[in-house]
């Protein structure tokens, strides 16, 4: 396997962004990715984008975003309609090859034009499950019953959650949401969709992130302490929420798995757009609190731009590795309902 | 060649049609996968990843259908990735399935690409109004009308070249089981009198909406010398994009198919394509697009791609055939179409190609296209192992 | 193939997909859309390359940096190319056959798609010189729909070599 790194990271993140639309939005994060690194489009070896249509409302939102990059002359690029995350794999898959040694990968989305928890409704099984509109935040719900009803999760531990992700937040320039709080607090709130309460669930965010990734000896010249992608791996489980244990991640254990996480990291950035999550993919991963600092960034629940959270969790955990606050971590991103899909992506620093 | 050596296994297709009202979206991308692993003969189990690719979400109304489709394409517990690169999708789906293989990440990788028009309203998501723009596009035809009459302009090409194109498109798929259209009455004369949609182009030029899905198993040398089935090897693969309106954008003759061509040239060791290329599958939606990517993938000088209609180059027994299946002219299940013509060039170079197979055939192009004309996704297959 | 009890099979059904959206266009789209509430075709220019684009989208496309002076075009232009439509489509406004012209305003270096009128489609042509009939001031709004169309001027045809490079 060809060592890969992230050598550069940028994104922002806000809530609806009324002035600005999806290719204003990225231009200034692309440039922000790539001026420390002194490339030019041109320089790049291959860009991968994800985003979906269905956020802007718009088919082939994609297609204009691509303007942002500047391609021209132009570029070896592909687009998955996906987070970015999983771009970010198409990427590292394809810098393997070792004929380039760059790649770009960017993820936009502003999940405020449309009502994002209806939107996403439409991932379901057109026929047998779309129609009756079960959306997101129901259908976590659904999941975060199942958890409670098994034994040893409780309600204070959801609280225990967001209000550390809370206190994280304060530290992150692109949360939405980072008022500060006590489980006593949060529990009095009222209930949203039971058992979560509003503040169980993701703020809508606009937003957009930008990764270099950059192979062996070139990511040594482009960055001082390049973020080391160790392992990176993804899986999808069946849809069909009745067929599935809800309780646990069986996609991200196998993909945790091949990554190589071996229970072991400093800290890790989970993509849990719900609290109850964070607890299902903790224990998926093999990893616990008292080892591993979880979600410093603060996580999808204090930003949650859809499509680019998930790149998001990368990037702040490379960021954080880069900056020395941590020997090793764990990324991970999800996407589809109730943890349908989930990669995992182990980033280490240099030895 | 860059990576490691990648081989076509085998291939499957659905027969394409305007309705199939006998299968679900899933029960349609299974078939042809279903297909595509008998052809190999391999199982559900051998495949350790899965690469769909398809057309705008607003096509059928489901976002992201991959996750619909894990169970369906036997993908719980493996990668899926779901490419979208508008109508060059198919092609480019079929490279990001080509590298996982390359990176020796993943030993066989199905890979599928389909559209259920049937259960959508392309034409509606093509021309959905924006707020504060002009109601105008008319789908697909009237975005790329002004570019073909732009070709017949700078080139001076005859009237007639179109519906040549149209007539050997349809007269191939009569050879071609799954083929949508099969016309055997169709003349050149009923070609050049059909209604004109988006003028210059006429009814009978162009593509039809089809239901239809394509997949195809890519594995790696081990895969392919344990396989007792002839195999399509991947000497070469090519993305390319540039915006989609940009001051200085050649739309009839563009910059990223021609840079697509010569990457794809480059790697895969051709240095003559009109003579080093056996046959080619390219993305011809309306008839035009035949002489126009014959000079933009340089098997004609700029300007002269008509004449190699004209003279009947790319007809079956021809020096080039062109779109031997019947092409998109005959069948386009827009998200599969170009995964199509990557697979109709990896069987005619296996032989698997049935009656419209060239004779010979031991080097084949496919060729896809999407957006404003700015996205391409090209291949170069072998009988020979690169 | 029947059920049981004799009824058929239901081979589809229709799911009706209501999604209300808010569109943003943007900051330099936005100007635009005020300009066009006043009359005016404001593009912008791209600081690297110097081309206009009209509606500017936020960067230039061609060198991917945010565009910065604004650049007034005027309102009469050349045709670059068209199709006459005839085909029916759902959300269509327009009678058939109508036809869609690409024009390249004065000034601007990017084709707009503009409706053509005042002229047949047997007699229009590439490098037509047209002007924006635009609505009567009071129906103007946020919108290039203030533009109602494009229609013929008298002036000679613009010379193929000058427009050729907005093909």
């Amino acid at each position: 396997m060809r060592p890969v790194a992230v050598v550069s990271y940028a994104q922002h993140a806000s809530a609806r962004e009324d002035n600005r639309n999806e290719v204003e939005i990225l231009l200034p994060v692309l440039r922000e990715a790539l001026e420390p690194t002194g490339l030019t489009t041109q320089d790049i070896g291959f860009t991968v984008s994800g985003s979906s249509d269905y956020l802007a409302g718009q088919a082939f939102a994609f297609v204009s975003a691509l303007d942002a990059v500047g391609p021209w002359p132009p570029i070896a690029e592909s687009h998955v309609e996906m987070d970015g995350a999983f771009a970010l794999y198409e990427a590292w898959v394809r810098l393997q090859h070792g004929d380039i040694d760059t790649a770009l990968v960017y993820a936009f989305g502003k999940s405020s034009p449309g009502d994002i928890a209806r939107v996403l409704s439409l991932q379901l099984d057109p026929y047998l499950v779309g129609p009756l509109w079960p959306d997101a935040v129901s259908l976590a719900a659904l999941q975060a019953r199942a958890l409670l009803d098994a034994d040893g999760i409780g309600e204070k531990d959801l609280a225990r959650v967001v209000a550390r992700d809370r206190r994280n937040a304060a530290g992150n320039p692109h949360a939405q949401v980072s008022e500060q709080t006590d489980e006593a607090t949060l529990l009095a709130e009222p209930l949203y969709a039971d058992p979560l309460r509003k503040h169980d669930c993701p703020p809508v965010s606009d937003g957009a992130a930008v990764v270099v990734l950059a192979a062996g000896d070139r990511a040594r010249e482009l960055a001082e302490r390049p973020a080391w992608i160790r392992g990176i791996d993804h899986r999808i489980e069946g849809q069909y929420v009745g067929s599935r244990d809800l309780t646990v991640s069986a996609s991200t254990r196998i993909a945790a798995q091949r990554a190589g996480v071996d229970g072991r990291a400093d800290l890790a950035e989970l993509h849990a757009p719900f609290s109850h999550q964070e607890l299902i993919l903790l224990e998926a991963l093999g990893l616990d609190e008292d080892t591993t600092a979880v979600n410093p960034s603060g996580g999808a629940l204090v930003s949650n731009p859809v499509m680019v959270a998930g790149l998001v969790r990368i990037g702040e955990a490379a960021r954080r590795v880069s900056a020395g606050e941590g020997q090793r971590a764990v990324a991970h991103a999800t996407s589809g309902p109730c943890l349908q899909q989930n990669l995992v992506c182990v980033l280490e620093a240099e030895q | 060649m860059s990576g490691q050596r990648a081989a076509v296994l085998g291939t499957g297709q659905t027969k394409h049609e305007a309705k199939r009202e006998d299968v679900s979206i899933g029960g349609l991308v299974h078939e042809a996968a279903e297909r595509a692993l008998a052809d190999a003969e391999l199982d559900w189990a051998d495949i350790d990843a899965v690469v769909i690719g398809k057309a705008p979400d607003m096509f059928e109304g489901v976002m992201m259908p991959e996750l619909y489709l894990a169970e369906a394409l036997g993908a719980v517990g493996k990668p899926m990735t779901r490419v979208h690169t508008a109508g060059s999708v198919g092609g480019s789906t079929s490279v990001i399935a080509t590298h996982l293989v390359q990176s020796g990440i993943h030993r066989r990788v199905l890979t599928v690409a389909f559209e259920k028009q049937s259960e959508s309203n392309a034409m509606w998501a093509l021309s959905i109004h924006l707020p504060f723009s002009q109601p105008l596009v008319a789908g697909a035809g009237g975005y790329f009308a002004p570019i073909v009459r732009g070709y017949i302009r700078k080139s001076q090409a005859p009237l007639d070249t179109g519906f040549k194109v149209a007539l050997k498109d349809r007269l191939n798929a009569l050879k071609n089981p799954y083929a949508h259209l099969h016309q055997p009455e169709i003349t050149l004369e009923g070609i050049a009198t059909s209604p004109l949609l988006w003028d210059p182009i006429r009814y009978a030029e162009t593509c039809p909406s089809s239901d239809g899905a394509a997949a195809m198993v890519i594995g790696d040398e081990a895969s392919a010398a344990a396989s007792s089935r002839p195999v399509a090897w991947v000497h070469g693969t090519a993305l390319r994009s540039e915006p989609t309106m940009g001051a200085g954008r050649d739309r009839v003759n563009p910059h990223a198919g021609r840079d697509c061509a010569a990457a794809l040239y480059a790697e895969a060791g051709i240095t003559d394509p009109l003579h080093e290329i056996d046959c080619a599958e390219i993305y011809v939606p309306f008839s035009w697009f035949e002489p126009m990517w014959l000079e933009n993938l340089g098997f004609a000088d700029e300007g002269t791609g008509w004449k190699m209609v004209q003279d009947g180059a790319t007809a079956l027994d021809g020096d080039l055939p062109v779109n031997m299946s019947g092409g998109v002219l005959s069948s386009n299940p827009i998200g599969a179409s170009g995964m199509i013509r990557f697979l109709e060039a990896a069987n005619q170079v296996r032989g698997t190609a049935g009656e419209h197979q060239v004779k010979d055939a031991r080097r084949a192009l496919g060729h896809a296209y999407g957006g404003g004309s700015q996205y391409f996704a090209m291949w170069v297959v072998g009988a020979e192992k690169p | 193939m029947s059920a049981a009890d004799g009824s058929k099979p239901v081979k589809g059904i229709v799911t009706p997909i209501r999604l209300d959206y808010r569109y943003t266009p943007g900051a330099a789209q936005s100007r635009f859309l005020h300009g066009l509430k006043e009359g005016r075709l404001l593009g912008r220019r791209c600081p690297q390359c110097g081309k206009v684009y009209v509606p500017p989208r936020g960067g230039c496309p061609m060198c991917g940096v945010e565009f910065a002076e604004e650049v007034e075009v005027a309102d009469t232009g050349t045709l670059v190319t068209y199709a006459v439509v005839n085909v029916n489509f759902a959300n269509r406004v327009i009678d058939l056959p109508y036809i869609s012209g690409e024009v390249l305003f004065d000034g601007s270096d990017m084709t707009s798609m503009v409706l053509v009128q005042g002229v047949s489609p047997d007699e229009v042509r590439m490098g037509m010189r047209v002007r924006a009939h635009w609505l009567p001031r009071d129906e103007w709004d946020y919108s290039f729909t203030n533009i109602d169309y494009v229609e013929p001027i008298d002036e000679p045809d613009a010379d193929y070599e000058s427009f050729k490079e907005a093909l």
